[in-house]
């Protein structure tokens, strides 16, 4: 596979006893959207939190088997360094209420105390904010609370938030499922532009979303890794029974 | 325009700060919150350790009996806590008998007359206040203005006009203790499900009906709990009862004898108390005081825990 | 059947007026007790008065330095002692909300709160007046901050219960440490809530007498000494209003004034922080 940047090898995450992911082997190529799609419960969520080792967080949480971040195990670096270069948005924004947006782009630097002069916060600020685009609809205004934001311009705030920090890979937990039409829009159209710089692997319930947006779609039934594949050829030839059952609204 | 280059290369985050020192802290301040916690339950159970071990030649020279004796001399080592206990019980139950109907009108206006609005936020207001002025400026309001109150009235009804006592105590604890049921019952009245009373008033009750049918015995249980917050809070309350009781050792024969409480008599003799089973004794009242309070509250939080969970 | 209907609204409009009367007459002593104390305190206040310590009996003049400045010093070191353990504790019980530890804490902290105020005082008279052999202003702190810190623990605990985990995850997704997450996060996130609650602790025990009584026992004349007994507020007024001195009584009468006026200002200070600062989640 060209440019693989994140691979698992008999990946397999629990809740306790509740094997959640079950022995999962997957490729990530470099600067691809990758579509995560499942019917509720399938370990689709619980996978990508383990890709950013958010996962163990969770009290009784554990996993075992191999998570390669450029042919390096994120299991065995450190889960803070992993977090650096593994960035993640999630379902509902979640902007910092008590601080500005100029800080809470900044807030990955700032709150981990990573000085920097003011020059370069205010590039990493307008370079971010520009990517995530919302530069300008917030340029005039970056002093005031970010939540007093739209729901979409909050979850593009936690988009730049999360690139200001250079990650290679972006995590998105169903950003938009919380938000309107038209924001899902302007975030799909801004995940089709930051794929150039990052890889996106994306969680979503919404078949129509991973078929526009996504260049390989993983399918996720019962905590098994179904199906993967060029998202075209998944919709248009699913081979496994399951995927074709749920492309055609078998069940949800 | 913007040099990107420049930026990524120069503070990639990964590579700037890591350090072991930060895993060390976070393990540290993990550990300091389980210690606090811990230090907690240290505390209390120290509270209960030092008072039963000060207790201890007390209860050996003494027994157990002497909770009930009736007699309380220091000056002959004669020590009988009865005296005591029965003023505690009688300053607290009237009290609370006192306080009830004005702590469960102001329950009741505020949970159901009267949600919302400025005249409910001031009456709010005005209870929060009355719980928070300090003890000692009730006693010694009591002392000016209730204790000549009280005494006109001893002398009409031929009662020795002492002035001080368990009645005065009492009516100045009343006033000090509702409103702590009054705000526990306005929230579980304000809670009554609408449902539950729209379908009372669907049938053609009244306010007063669907509050005396539907309201009031619903939070029954919850209000019974108010009651015996009011009545821990009455137990344990020292300087305000201490400066209007009157301090004397002697059986209380009727309410308006002057007496004492286990924590007035505390208050009044600690510093006195010479010799070891004089103060055991008095510790002894305070282990008493401690666990009888403690009970009391416990069960009405539980049945409070019960009823919102509900 | 109308006449029936017709007596029963009258007997819940009755109900209605008794209620109303039984509630409002609460404001009665209220007014009564704040009315007296402004009337017979406010001419017994004067810059002297403020400034001078008692002065032995017979001779006029003389004030309540001493027992301001031990108020001040006795609540401030009582705040800094619960306060930074009163929100560790918050922060840890509203973290783990079904361990054992978490479980016992919070029934020990609900024991604490219904523990009369002059047993508190007692047990310290054990834990640090006897063996250190001296009544002392930082016995009666720590007495002060054993009572405050149920309300800090359970106001910290509540507030950051509200706080969403989402909160949590975001930080930990840019790599925080769990210190910062919790430190740089959440607490300023709940800040406005943790803080209300401080005051209301501070309000609480501003004006408490029985755990002085055996601790920072008082002190006739002005120090800052905390290792040594000291004068509060409320124990001057306790001794000098159930003095049988008239000067005395005068002094009391200045001092409640003060001290009413101290404890109604923090309260209301609590309510103004609750209202204004609230942070929109």
């Amino acid at each position: 596979m060209e440019n693989t940047i994140i691979s698992s090898r008999n990946f397999n995450a629990y809740f306790g006893n509740v094997h959640a992911v079950k022995n999962v082997n997957i490729d990530i190529p470099k600067n691809n959207v990758v579509a995560v799609m499942g019917p509720s419960g399938c370990g689709k969520t619980t996978f990508l939190r383990c890709i950013n080792r958010l996962h163990e967080l969770t009290p009784g949480a554990t996993s075992n088997g191999k998570m390669l971040l450029n042919n390096e195990d994120v299991y065995e670096l450190s889960p803070i360094l992993v977090r650096f270069k593994i960035g993640m948005v999630f379902q509902r924004p979640n902007p910092f209420p008590n601080l500005s947006i100029y800080d809470n782009v900044i807030a990955g630097y700032k709150l981990n105390g990573i000085k920097l002069q003011k020059k370069e916060r205010d590039q990493i600020v307008e370079s971010s904010l520009t990517k995530a685009a919302l530069w300008n609809e917030v340029k005039d205004t970056l002093h005031k609370k970010g939540t007093f934001l739209s729901g979409g311009q909050q979850q593009r705030l936690c988009i730049a938030r999360a690139i200001a920090m250079e990650p290679e890979v972006l995590l998105l937990d169903e950003p938009t499922s919380a938000l309107d039409p038209i924001s899902t829009a302007s975030i799909e159209a801004l995940l089709y532009e930051l794929k150039k710089n990052y890889t996106l692997v994306l969680v979503t319930h919404n078949m129509q979303q991973a078929a526009r947006v996504s260049d390989r779609t993983a399918f996720f039934y019962l905590g098994e890794l179904a199906e993967y594949n060029v998202t075209k050829e998944m919709f248009t030839n699913p081979k496994d029974k399951r995927t074709q059952n749920y492309i055609t609204g078998r069940f949800s | 325009m913007i040099e990107e280059s420049l930026v990524t290369q120069n503070i990639k985050p990964a590579k700037k700060i890591f350090s072991y020192k930060t895993i060390r802290f976070e393990g540290a301040f993990r550990r300091s919150l389980v210690i606090v916690a811990l230090i907690i339950i240290a505390v209390v159970a120290g509270i209960f350790l030092t008072l039963s071990v000060q207790s201890i030649p007390s209860l050996k020279s003494l027994g157990i009996g002497y909770l009930w004796g009736r007699t309380w001399d220091p000056v002959s080592n004669e020590y009988g806590a009865l005296p005591f206990l029965l003023g505690t019980l009688m300053t607290s139950f009237l009290a609370l008998i006192i306080s009830v109907p004005f702590s469960y009108a102001i329950a009741i206006y505020l949970g159901e007359y009267n949600t919302k609005g400025w005249l409910s936020g001031f009456l709010k207001n005005i209870v929060e206040l009355v719980a928070a002025v300090p003890s000692v400026i009730y006693g010694f309001w009591a002392l000016v203005i209730i204790v000549p109150m009280v005494r006109s009235i001893e002398i009409k009804i031929g009662a020795a006009p002492y002035g001080v006592g368990i009645f005065t105590a009492s009516v100045v604890l009343a006033i000090m203790i509702i409103p702590y049921a009054a705000s526990l019952g306005r929230e579980l009245i304000r809670l009554v499900p609408g449902s539950l009373k729209e379908g009372a008033y669907a049938l053609g009750a009244t306010r007063y009906e669907v509050l005396k049918n539907v309201t009031l015995p619903y939070t029954k249980s919850g209000l019974f709990a108010g009651l015996l917050l009011s009545l821990g809070r009455a137990l344990g309350e020292t300087m305000a009862v201490t400066m209007v009781i009157g301090n004397t050792s002697m059986m209380p024969d009727s309410i308006f004898s002057p007496g004492n409480t286990m924590a007035s008599v505390i208050a009044n003799e600690f510093t006195e108390a010479a010799h070891t089973v004089y103060l055991s004794a008095l510790i002894e009242l305070a282990l008493v005081l401690f666990i009888v309070t403690v009970i009391i509250n416990m069960i009405g939080k539980s049945i409070i825990k019960r009823f919102s969970a509900e | 059947m109308k006449s029936s209907l017709k007596i029963r609204s009258a007997k819940s409009k009755a109900f209605e007026i008794l209620i109303i009367v039984f509630a409002f007459l609460i404001t009665v002593p209220l007014l009564a007790i704040i009315y007296f104390v402004l009337k017979t305190g406010i001419s017994k206040i004067s810059w002297n008065f403020l400034t001078n310590i008692p002065k032995p009996v017979g001779e006029i003049g003389g004030g309540i330095a001493n027992a301001l400045l031990g108020s001040i010093l006795i609540v401030a070191v009582a705040a800094v002692i619960a306060v930074p353990f009163g929100i560790l504790c918050g922060i840890y019980l509203s973290e783990n909300k079904n361990s054992r530890i978490a479980r016992w804490s919070r029934l020990a902290v609900d024991v604490l709160q219904g523990t009369p105020s002059i047993v508190i005082g007692i047990v310290i008279y054990f834990w640090i007046v006897k063996p250190s052999g001296t009544f002392s202003a930082i016995s009666g702190s720590v007495a002060l901050a054993i009572m405050m810190l149920p309300i800090v623990i359970r106001s910290t605990e509540e507030t950051l219960k509200l706080i969403p985990a989402t909160l949590h995850e975001a930080g930990f997704a840019l790599g925080l440490p769990y210190h910062k997450v919790i430190l740089r996060i959440i607490v300023p996130c709940g800040i406005s809530g943790i803080l209300s609650g401080v005051i209301l602790s501070v309000a609480r025990i501003a004006g408490e007498t029985a755990p002085l009584l055996f601790t920072a026992f008082g002190n006739p004349y002005i120090s800052a000494n905390v290792l040594r007994p000291m004068q509060s507020l409320p124990l001057l007024i306790f001794n000098y209003a159930t003095s049988p001195y008239d000067e005395w009584h005068d002094l009391a009468w200045g001092a409640s004034l003060i001290l009413l006026i101290w404890v109604l200002l923090l309260n209301i200070g609590t309510k103004l922080i609750t209202s204004k600062w609230k942070i929109q989640l």
